[in-house]
């Protein structure tokens, strides 16, 4: 969807603020939310595109005025809302009025910690033959979804060149809508600086995107 | 309730309010019996005791004194750090890329907040904020300055839009004057950002 978690190539956002000796979490409850989304998503309520997906479709406004676990809080809420995992009245009430649904993987207790501190597998065996080589010039399609996908706008219309080729991996925008892994190659897609920001842009720049092959044209 | 984790003495503000909420949701999904409050004890501790750049100082380091292993780091980063037994377990899909005089490389996710956690932890906020998402595409050098470091101008600038599971981490150029160094001394010279691409290593003088 074209939302404000877009925001490659905005303007106006100001200076990048780092923070010396950061913490890991600035506030506990940063921390629970953390916990909180990584177990439900370990117990299989939701997959991890679907759970950008319900921050994407947080109102631009609160998106862009909320922090970051904040955002993950929201997100999280609507989407164990949607799925059914509890319900609005649950939320107000502030507990639990009827018993839970069964999750996939069962509750998420301390006999699945570990296995979470590993990243997940996105590598699927391939459907068909890889339809770009490396060093093939490629257009990134001009389309515009209303549902989660990870082409960004500022590549949509421009040719880059494939420069790796990642295997094939689980689709985003099929996983995120719950419509199955539908695996896709993958590319990293490199694009000079200049064609994605025109003549004033910075010459010695190149920008790449990975690229699933539903995102691409041959140029 | 899960007091054994919460102070609860400031005022009602916003962040009070965020606060409630989500004691609220986190009783909700206790009761229905989805998690065990403990659980998520354990994976916070985890968050902040064994993941850190110091997995990805580690990395480079390593890759600083072993052209060997080096090169299979550059060819495959997920393998050559799996057979190192001791860094965290780093999973798949991970591409690190290398510094040269050339060519400078920065990682960004302009869609959320991608960043190879195994390797470097969790993501500072300025990461996860909409000023560096939206200009490192499109001003790194901008970027860079706001940091407080800039490159020659004739050098490529690199960035890597990490749009996918693949995760990047930056193999910085090892600073002069630490010839005959051990991986451990040199290990303190990596910083998170030299490993992002808006920072360098510390220099020789600088270590701390």
């Amino acid at each position: 969807m074209n939302g404000v978690h877009d925001m490659g190539g905005m303007d106006g956002f100001g200076k990048v603020e780092p923070e010396p000796n950061e913490p890991v979490f600035h506030e506990a409850w940063e921390s629970r939310v953390l916990a909180m989304v990584r177990a439900m998503g370990a117990a299989g309520a939701f997959n991890i595109d679907t759970s950008r997906f319900y921050r994407e479709m947080i109102p631009p406004h609160v998106y862009l005025s909320s922090s970051y676990y904040k955002k993950w809080f929201l997100g999280l809420e609507e989407m164990l809302i949607a799925k059914g995992y509890l319900t609005r009245e649950e939320v107000t009430a502030g507990h639990a009025m009827k018993p839970g649904k069964a999750l996939m993987h069962g509750k998420f207790d301390l006999a699945n910690v570990e296995r979470i501190m590993v990243r997940g597998q996105f590598a699927r065996p391939a459907p068909a033959p890889a339809k770009f080589n490396i060093g093939d010039r490629v257009r990134a399609k001009n389309i515009h979804p209303t549902t989660h996908t990870r082409l960004p706008r500022y590549v949509r219309g421009h040719v880059g060149v494939v420069e790796l080729n990642h295997g094939c991996h689980v689709f985003p925008d099929s996983a995120a809508m719950e419509l199955g892994e539908n695996p896709q190659w993958l590319y990293t897609v490199v694009f000079e600086g200049r064609d994605l920001w025109g003549a004033d842009g910075d010459p010695t720049l190149k920008v790449s995107i990975d690229a699933f092959e539903p995102y691409l044209d041959p140029a | 309730m899960n007091e054994h984790h919460h102070d609860h003495d400031h005022d009602h503000s916003e962040l009070s309010e965020t606060e409630l909420r989500v004691r609220a949701l986190e009783t909700i999904l206790t009761e229905k019996g989805y998690v065990e409050p403990a659980a998520l004890d354990a994976i916070i501790q985890a968050y902040e005791t064994k993941i850190g750049p110091h997995n990805g100082a580690r990395v480079v380091a390593k890759a600083w004194t072993d052209p060997a292993f080096k090169k299979a780091l550059l060819e495959d980063g997920s393998r050559a750090i799996g057979t190192l037994g001791h860094v965290s377990r780093v999973g798949d899909h991970l591409v690190v890329v290398e510094n040269t005089p050339e060519r400078h490389n920065m990682v960004v996710c302009t869609l959320c907040s991608c960043y190879p956690w195994e390797m470097l932890g969790l993501p500072p906020v300025w990461y996860k904020a909409s000023p560096y998402r939206s200009r490192a595409v499109k001003d790194p050098r901008g970027v860079l300055a706001d940091f407080g470091v800039s490159v020659p101008k004739d050098t490529e600038i690199r960035v890597w839009d990490s749009t996918a599971e693949t995760r990047f981490l930056v193999l910085p150029m090892r600073p002069a004057g630490t010839e005959g160094w051990s991986e451990e001394q040199l290990a303190a010279l990596v910083t998170r950002d030299s490993m992002i691409g808006t920072g360098f290593p510390r220099t020789p003088g600088a270590a701390s």
